[in-house]
């Protein structure tokens, strides 16, 4: 240290800085000390002052050792600083602190009904793949659920269907749609084809509900027209439509079946874990006859049709063991979806 | 339709394989098997038994003590539940020790103190049908020499076999027989088929001069086959016969009827027997029926006939038979029959449905007739093999037939263009290919140029047309290797607007704690009227049950019912919403004018809450121009409710549940309510955004409160404070309403605050001042507010 004798006391100051500092209590002591002994007051300002006054030949030494002892004196009190604010911080976090599992308060989301989120979820596959989504009336005349269907009103499958009638028109013109194909008709009669649509809607039977019947349940149907299609498309579409909504591991096959509206017509089975096959829904090969009755030339237009049930996706993916909760609306059911 | 392996054998005998492969080779032609069972294995220990005495248990009404014989001669008692065999009979017994197929073993047991020693058996019991009713009694179907205690298989000459129970469909009228499955399976197996010969000693008169038949009505009647057989009795089949019809699910009667039926599932032809002595000169004439025609049929019912009916009729015009549907009561077989007409007859498929529709008459017979039965070869193979089976009983028919002729379908060949038919399919198939396939189930195919000259044959009514021919190519081809391939030209897919608006309003709803219900859309009579609502519902027809037969105008029964039934389970304060159909009367038109609403019913809330589930659709839907009006709706509360207007027109209501009509339904405190048409809100402008640019420049926010008289509006006052503010006048917020103390009955004081600002500058105190001041003089002067101090 090279201090001049009549500035020697200043070398006590740091270890009085250092005592002091120990024992302080808050920020506020704190700027009293950085006052007392950094301020304009303070020993170590008077003694920059004095440095004039000093024989030149020591006053660069003298300085240099003034400053250093300012210098640690202020990192000490940066330090003290910072040790005494973050205590600061702390405690006042530790005052807010909360219980967050008192609170009272909350916002409740609804909840989308099982048969939306199956028909959304329908919708957004087939969407994916090209196609649109129709929608028609659900009480539908004679011609739109039967006979542009190719179903004349002497055909056995007419029976097969158990259709609800309304009181309108002569006795049996009007009725609850039995399937959702009207609006394949109502699509071809009012649009040029390609026609690529996916139509879900409600369909109606006269079934006593109960378990596994309602009269009322959903159902979902695709139709395409367009140049060139085939039985292989018709198989590829319903493959790609399995594989992206049930997985790609589940197989699909055809059976030969029959529907009045289709030719060739096949039942679609899709496979389960077991390696065994459920049947999921009806399709075909649009039949001529359907098509001449919307105004479409069978020999330049071809197409396929395909449906199947919405509720039975719902009743199989959470394994419901009674159907009738779809309808019952009892709110501890609908919010657990 | 049941078929039989050991009976399709007789058509197809090298038809074999493992029975469950041969079920998938029968799915995998269109004849889904719904149901395998593997026949003839009786139960171990079930034996042949005849009833020695029957007595009454000493101490039991319900149970009686039998005497049975095993076969060492000896009386073995065991105490029985049913009443229905008399001494003498003989009947299925199970010995002690038999494992029955239920599980359960026979022990020797003490019941009510007198022992049983084994049990009498039912039909269901054994597996032999579904028949619980009382004991299986055995007296005409054993084997001739069956010795009592014989295992019960050997005693009925029953042979382990397989049956399928399958699916038919309307298209297949040819796979309604045994013979049809049998070609089916043996083109699917690559093995011959044919038709045994069916001969047998005929009587020398000649068919011909004892009947006649006169076919009035050819578009009613293709083909009119009859004979006659003499010397009939009528007595019971043999055990095979009696065996094979049970195992088809049908159950034996007589010798007549047993055969009737049997070559009716043989070999598809339906047939009907007449007592030819009840029949005038034998002559049959076939016509459409006359107006209010009267039959009484086998069922003993008396049926009045309209135009469209085919009957058959006698020589002076009474009908006799309804034609393909049921025959006539007063021709039947009988006890005292000795002579027996014999007919088989092809029906024009439409008349029969049309019959069967109007009387709800279905039968066996009539289920093959409208699907179109085989008007060729069959129907005399199908005579001839009648024949032959009575003739194994010692009843002859006379030489011949009559063989009248009316209208049957045309089956002049087709053209079938193999490039058509790949094209349908997908396949690429030679002509060649497409013809063996076709020919392997009995259709002709003559190569004619680069096409298929094709005959249809006459066991397939359905089939007319190049695409009918495909399916049948597809089928023998198998649909599991037709290549799967994707449509090229798929455009775009999409959602519309709607649609996609629809599901924002959903999403909304849901956001706002709303649960999503789907009530059926049936009411009960009374529904509409309890929810105070027009009773202009259109009515079902044929509803199974009346809470399902009225159509809803509205969503609000629907979701009434829901929310009573929710508060009878303790849940009180449902929120919940439904889109969906209602259907409301419209007299001009056939159908009903059927729109797509949108319901919210927040049960334990008042009106306001409604309006703020509104307000946040109006937001999400940027609709334009949303206005109230207070009004009083149907099943509303009256002063509580206003119609919803959107851009000029209404759209619907919101506001409060009546609540008379809550009382009407059990449900507990208030409800709010909201209704839209939404297909016309969502069909109308909604939903266009427009972007202003956020002014760089301060904003100032003034207060002003008025006591406004209730008779004014809050929207009143808010539209006039939003004219007046200009353009400068940015937002207006409604922060308080308050009344009582200080305020006159029928006034409350409106608190708002106006945030004026302009685009391009910071606005002056002199701009602000005057805007505030056009403000307060539009409130004041036009709807008698005052400003509050």
């Amino acid at each position: 240290m090279s201090l001049p004798a009549e500035m020697a006391e200043l070398e006590q100051i740091p270890a009085e800085v250092d005592a002091r500092l120990a024992a302080v209590a808050d920020l506020d002591e704190l700027a009293e000390i950085d006052s007392a002994y950094l301020g304009k007051k303070s020993a170590l300002t008077a003694a920059k002052k004095q440095l004039g006054r000093i024989d030149p030949e020591q006053r660069k030494a003298a300085g240099r050792a003034v400053n250093e002892i300012r210098a640690g004196i202020e990192a000490a009190i940066a330090v003290t600083r910072d040790r005494l604010s973050a205590a600061a911080r702390a405690a006042q976090l530790e005052a807010e602190r909360l219980d967050l599992t008192e609170t009272r308060e909350r916002i409740r989301r609804g909840s989308y009904h099982l048969v939306t989120q199956a028909r959304d979820r329908l919708e957004d596959v087939f969407v994916g793949m090209g196609f649109t989504v129709a929608e028609g009336p659900e009480v539908e005349t004679a011609w739109y659920n039967f006979e542009a269907l190719n179903i004349p009103e002497w055909h056995p499958a007419r029976g097969s269907f158990d259709t609800i009638f309304v009181n309108l028109g002569e006795p049996e013109q009007v009725m609850l749609r039995s399937h959702t194909s009207p609006v394949q008709i109502r699509t071809m009669e009012t649009t040029e084809p390609p026609i690529y649509i996916v139509a879900p809607g409600r369909t109606f039977r006269t079934d006593t509900a109960d378990a596994t019947h309602l009269p009322a349940f959903n159902q979902i149907e695709g139709l395409v027209i367009d140049r060139g299609i085939t039985m292989g498309d018709l198989a590829g579409t319903i493959d790609s439509f399995v594989h992206a909504f049930f997985g790609g591991e589940v197989k699909t096959r055809l059976r030969p079946s029959y529907f009045p509206f289709t030719e060739p017509s096949a039942e679609f089975d899709i496979s389960r874990p077991d390696g065994s096959w459920l049947e999921l829904g009806g399709c075909g090969m649009v039949h001529p006859n359907v098509l001449r009755n919307c105004g479409i030339d069978p020999d330049e237009w071809q197409g396929f049709a395909f449906g199947f049930g919405i509720d039975r996706l719902a009743v199989m993916r959470y394994q419901l063991d009674d159907i009738r909760e779809l309808v019952n609306n009892d709110v501890r059911f609908l919010r657990q979806f | 339709m049941k078929v039989t392996l050991s009976w399709l054998r007789e058509f197809a005998p090298d038809i074999d394989g493992d029975p469950v492969d041969l079920g998938e080779t029968l799915s995998a032609l269109g004849l889904a098997v719904e149901e395998m069972e593997l026949t003839g294995t009786v139960t171990d220990g079930v034996v042949l038994a005849k009833v020695l005495d029957l007595r009454p248990h000493p101490d039991a009404d319900k149970i009686q003590l039998v005497d049975v014989d095993t076969g060492d001669g000896e009386a073995l008692q065991v105490c029985c539940g049913a009443f229905n065999m008399s001494v003498g009979d003989l009947i299925p017994f199970a010995t002690i020790g038999t494992v029955m197929p239920n599980g359960m073993e026979i022990a020797q047991r003490e019941m009510r103190g007198e022992m049983s020693n084994g049990m009498c058996c039912s039909g269901a019991e054994i597996g032999f049908g579904d028949d619980h009713d009382g004991i299986l009694v055995l007296n005409d179907r054993v084997v001739e020499g069956a010795a009592l205690g014989a295992p019960l298989a050997e005693a009925l000459g029953i042979v382990p076999d397989v049956s399928w129970d399958l699916e038919v469909n309307a298209n297949r009228p040819d796979a309604m027989s045994v013979a049809g499955v049998a070609r089916d399976l043996a083109a699917a197996l690559g093995v011959p088929f044919t038709f045994p010969d069916y001969e047998a000693p005929r009587g020398a008169e000649n068919a011909a001069d004892l009947i006649s038949v006169d076919i009035l009505d050819p578009s009613l009647c293709g083909r009119f086959i009859a004979t006659v057989l003499r010397d009939v009795r009528v007595g019971s089949s043999p055990a095979w016969m009696q065996n094979r019809l049970t195992a088809l699910g049908m159950r034996p009667i007589n010798s007549i009827v047993d055969i009737s039926n049997y070559v009716m599932l043989e070999l598809g032809q339906p047939n009907h027997t007449y007592d030819l002595g009840l029949v005038p000169g034998g002559a049959l004439r076939v016509r459409r029926a006359f107006d209010g025609e009267t039959i009484t049929t086998l069922d003993g019912v008396e049926r009045t006939l309209v135009a469209a009916d085919g009957v058959i009729a006698d020589r002076d015009d009474r009908a006799i038979g309804l034609a393909g549907v049921m025959g006539g009561a007063d021709t039947e077989i009988s006890d005292s029959t000795t002579d027996v007409l014999l007919e088989m007859a092809w029906w024009d498929p439409p008349s029969v449905s049309r019959t069967v529709k109007r009387l709800n008459l279905p039968s066996e017979a009539s289920t093959r007739f409208r699907r179109g039965a085989d008007w060729g070869e069959n129907m005399v193979r199908s005579l001839a093999r009648f024949v032959q089976l009575a003739a194994e009983q010692g009843v002859v028919a006379v030489s011949g037939q009559v063989d009248e002729r009316g209208i049957v379908p045309d089956r002049t060949p087709i053209r079938v263009r193999p490039t058509k038919i790949n094209g349908l399919l997908g396949t690429a198939l030679t002509p060649d290919a497409i013809g063996a396939h076709l020919t392997s189930i009995g259709f002709g195919a003559e190569p004619d140029g680069e096409d298929l000259s094709v005959t249809i044959p006459t066991w397939r009514w359905d089939t007319e047309t190049e695409t009918d021919v495909a399916e049948e190519v597809a089928r023998m081809y198998g649909y599991e290797n037709i290549i799967r391939t994707v449509p090229r030209g798929s455009a775009a897919g999409g959602l519309s607007d709607y649609q996609r608006s629809r599901r924002l309003v959903r999403e909304v709803l849901i956001g706002a704690g709303c649960d999503e219900t789907l009530p059926m859309p049936f009411l009960a009579p009374g529904d509409l009227r309890s929810a105070g609502l027009a009773e202009d519902g259109v009515t079902l027809a044929n509803p199974l049950v009346a809470e399902e037969s009225i159509l809803r105008t509205s969503l609000l029964p629907g979701q009434l019912k829901a929310i009573a039934y929710n508060q009878s389970h303790r849940n009180e304060d449902v929120r919940f919403f439904e889109i969906d159909h209602v259907f409301l009367p419209a007299p001009e038109e056939l159908l009903p004018d059927e729109r797509e609403h949108l319901a919210v019913a927040l049960a334990g809330e008042e009106a306001p809450a409604a309006v703020a589930v509104l307000r946040l659709l109006e937001e999400a839907l940027a609709l334009p121009n949303l206005r109230l009006r207070p009004t009083a709706a149907p099943g509303l509360h009256p002063t509580r409710t206003a119609e919803v207007i959107v851009a000029g027109r209404s759209r619907g209501h919101v506001g409060e549940v009546d609540p008379t009509v809550l009382e009407n339904h059990g449900v507990r405190g208030r409800v709010a309510w909201l209704e839209l048409d939404l297909g016309e809100v969502l069909g109308g402008p909604h939903g266009n955004r427009k972007y202003t640019p956020v002014s760089k420049y301060p904003s100032s926010d003034v207060d002003l409160a008025f006591e406004v008289p209730d008779s004014v509006s809050a929207a009143e006052v808010d539209g006039a404070l939003r004219k007046a503010g200009g353009s400068l006048l940015r937002e207006v917020e409604l922060f308080d309403v308050y009344r009582g103390d200080g305020l006159p009955d029928g006034v409350r004081s409106l608190a708002y605050r106006l945030r004026f600002q302009a685009p391009d500058h910071t606005l002056t105190d002199d701009e602000i001042a005057a805007a505030r001041q056009a403000c307060i003089d539009a409130a004041t002067t036009r709807y008698e507010a005052t400003l509050r101090g």
